[in-house]
């Protein structure tokens, strides 16, 4: 299997609203499946670096849930997501499961995974946009020179 | 020493009673949300989340509510909350250099590579109460100008009761509403390929050799949660105690430290606030995957150093990094990591915020309040001592007094 696809595909699926993951397993009836690891909520140590290059050192925990399933075709799925929504972490994990199908992947990956990203992507431009409203721009700065437009 | 008591149960619980009226307030007034926290005193929240040591903003939310917005009693609830969860694992270390910033300045370079954005910040303000904010009339949810997607406004998303505060603006999805943006390195997201760079400040420095190297890229760091304190603490234990302490506390140790009473004269070289990505790597699966992203605000405190035999001068580094929007406990942060190195750099230590058992010790607040507030426990034992030792020594000294008396003063 394709692991850099799955990892973008997790990571959509993680960063995503569990709601709209919701709405999606209504439309994309799929299998059933059994859980390898019943949904359950824990955490993970978050790590940085001194001074952002240099050696790691422990930030501080984070909540995170975590699930497993199998489907009855034989897949198995992973749902790790921040926060507290063991309902996201077993959407994650059957979406993961669903996306290693040979037959119903990469319909999924078209008509899940690129609006979730899409959406993804307004909300981080439209906040970006926001941001860059306040630039500052030293070259409107003059000095004590009169005439400069 | 306290001794258990026995007895009181009837009036612990009317003061529990009294207090979930306390922090009610008055009826008339409508109660305030958990979400209402989360959205509008995002600030009390971050300092939760960055004391309490757990990044959920929910919860942390949720604490400020319980405590009736007394912050350190809230940053106790989270911790409280925290020991009850097993650890899943550890994140690989995020990376502040790929933040999305909503905030970015430096007081070193006017013309910073990848521009100085101020984003939402209390600076310039004027610090004038703004009386417009007492009118909050009735509590319409302004009207967006961007309305979320597939939702019409005003419409909530149901919410199930358990584990369900996360839903962040939740909006049922629809498809195919792909952003026209015209891929500009102006208008593509912040730190992704293609849009401006924004090189660190170490890494602008770093080309002439004017700026610390940075050593030990190996090896798992150490955990205070897991293995307590010894002293001389390592840098990771040091900076990992900074992050989750008072800020109160950290802020008052790094101005110590500016009013002369440590050795280093700072330049904030840059401070971030924005959102970073953290990724684990699950063992069965055996490759690193995002899992969630978080905001971190992260400060970067350069100062001189005049250099020795075996070092030329450069500027030395301070180092802060906290969860949620919280500079001025960054900037702090920074200022008493720089002192704390004092020995890396031959100084002399001439103030509090250099002597690490000093300041690593008595940083948490959690620990802090509990030792100051345990003296409200019974002591009765303890005192009924203190009191009989008081009365053998005031009739000792009395009797003293009539035996210098019979005997006559020099």
């Amino acid at each position: 299997m394709d692991n850099e696809k799955r990892k973008v595909w997790m990571r959509t699926l993680a960063l995503s609203d569990r709601d709209d993951l919701r709405h999606f397993a209504g439309q994309f009836p799929g299998p059933e499946y059994s859980f390898l690891r019943a949904p359950e909520v824990g955490l993970v140590m978050i790590r940085g670096r001194i001074s952002g290059d240099g050696a790691a050192f422990n930030l501080g925990e984070m909540t995170v849930s975590r699930c497993v399933v199998r489907t009855v075709t034989g897949l198995v799925g992973y749902g790790f997501v921040a926060g507290r929504s063991r309902e996201h972490a077993e959407l994650a994990a059957y979406f993961d499961a669903m996306l290693q199908d040979e037959k119903t992947g990469p319909e999924l990956e078209t008509k899940l995974i690129a609006p979730l990203e899409s959406k993804l992507r307004t909300r981080r431009v439209e906040q970006d946009t926001a941001t860059r409203t306040t630039a500052v721009d030293f070259f409107t700065l003059v000095r004590g020179e009169d005439g400069h437009e | 020493m306290y001794v258990a008591v026995k007895g009181g149960e009837k009036a612990i619980e009317n003061a529990h009673q009294l207090l979930d009226a306390a922090r009610r307030g008055s009826p008339d007034i409508p109660e305030i949300s958990v979400k209402q926290i989360r959205e509008q005193l995002s600030l009390a929240v971050d300092r939760v989340t960055s004391e309490g040591s757990l990044y959920d903003p929910d919860l942390a939310a949720l604490a400020v509510k319980q405590a009736q917005g007394d912050l350190v009693e809230a940053i106790f609830l989270v911790r409280a909350y925290r020991t009850t969860l097993p650890r899943f694992g550890v994140s690989t270390p995020v990376e502040t250099g790929k933040m999305r910033v909503q905030r970015r300045i430096s007081s070193c370079f006017k013309e910073l590579p990848g521009g100085q954005l101020l984003g939402p910040t209390f600076d310039y303000t004027h610090r004038l109460l703004d009386f417009q904010l007492l009118d909050c009339p009735e509590q319409a949810p302004a009207q967006a100008s961007k309305e979320p997607l597939g939702q019409a406004p005003g419409q909530e998303a149901e919410q199930a009761p358990d584990d369900n505060l996360d839903a962040e603006g939740s909006s049922p999805m629809v498809t195919g509403l792909a952003p026209q943006d015209s891929r500009t390195a102006d208008t593509l997201p912040l730190g992704e390929p293609g849009s401006k760079e924004m090189p660190s400040i170490a890494e602008l420095l770093r080309g002439e050799g004017l700026i610390e190297e940075q050593q030990g890229h190996d090896g798992a760091p150490k955990d205070i949660t897991r293995d307590p304190l010894t002293f001389p603490a390592t840098r990771d234990q040091r900076l990992q105690s900074l992050a989750r302490a008072d800020e109160g506390f950290v802020l008052a140790l790094g101005y110590s430290t500016q009013r002369g009473y440590g050795s280093m004269h700072p330049f904030a070289g840059e401070i971030r606030v924005g959102r970073v990505e953290v990724e684990i790597v699950p063992e069965e699966l055996g490759f690193a995957v995002c899992i969630g992203e978080i905001l971190l605000t992260e400060c970067q405190m350069l100062g001189k150093y005049s250099g020795d035999t075996h070092r030329p001068a450069h500027f030395s580094q301070g180092y802060g990094l906290a969860f949620g929007n919280c500079e001025r406990k960054a900037m702090s942060m920074a200022l008493v990591d720089r002192a704390l190195r004092h020995d890396e750099f031959g100084e002399d230590v001439k103030g509090p915020a250099q002597d690490q058992e000093f300041v690593l010790s008595h940083g948490d607040n959690v620990e802090a309040s509990g030792f100051v507030q345990h003296l409200k426990l019974p002591h009765y034992v303890d005192f009924q001592a203190e009191l009989e030792i008081v009365r053998r020594l005031r009739a000792a000294h009395a009797a003293k007094g009539q035996d210098d008396g019979e005997e006559g003063s020099l």
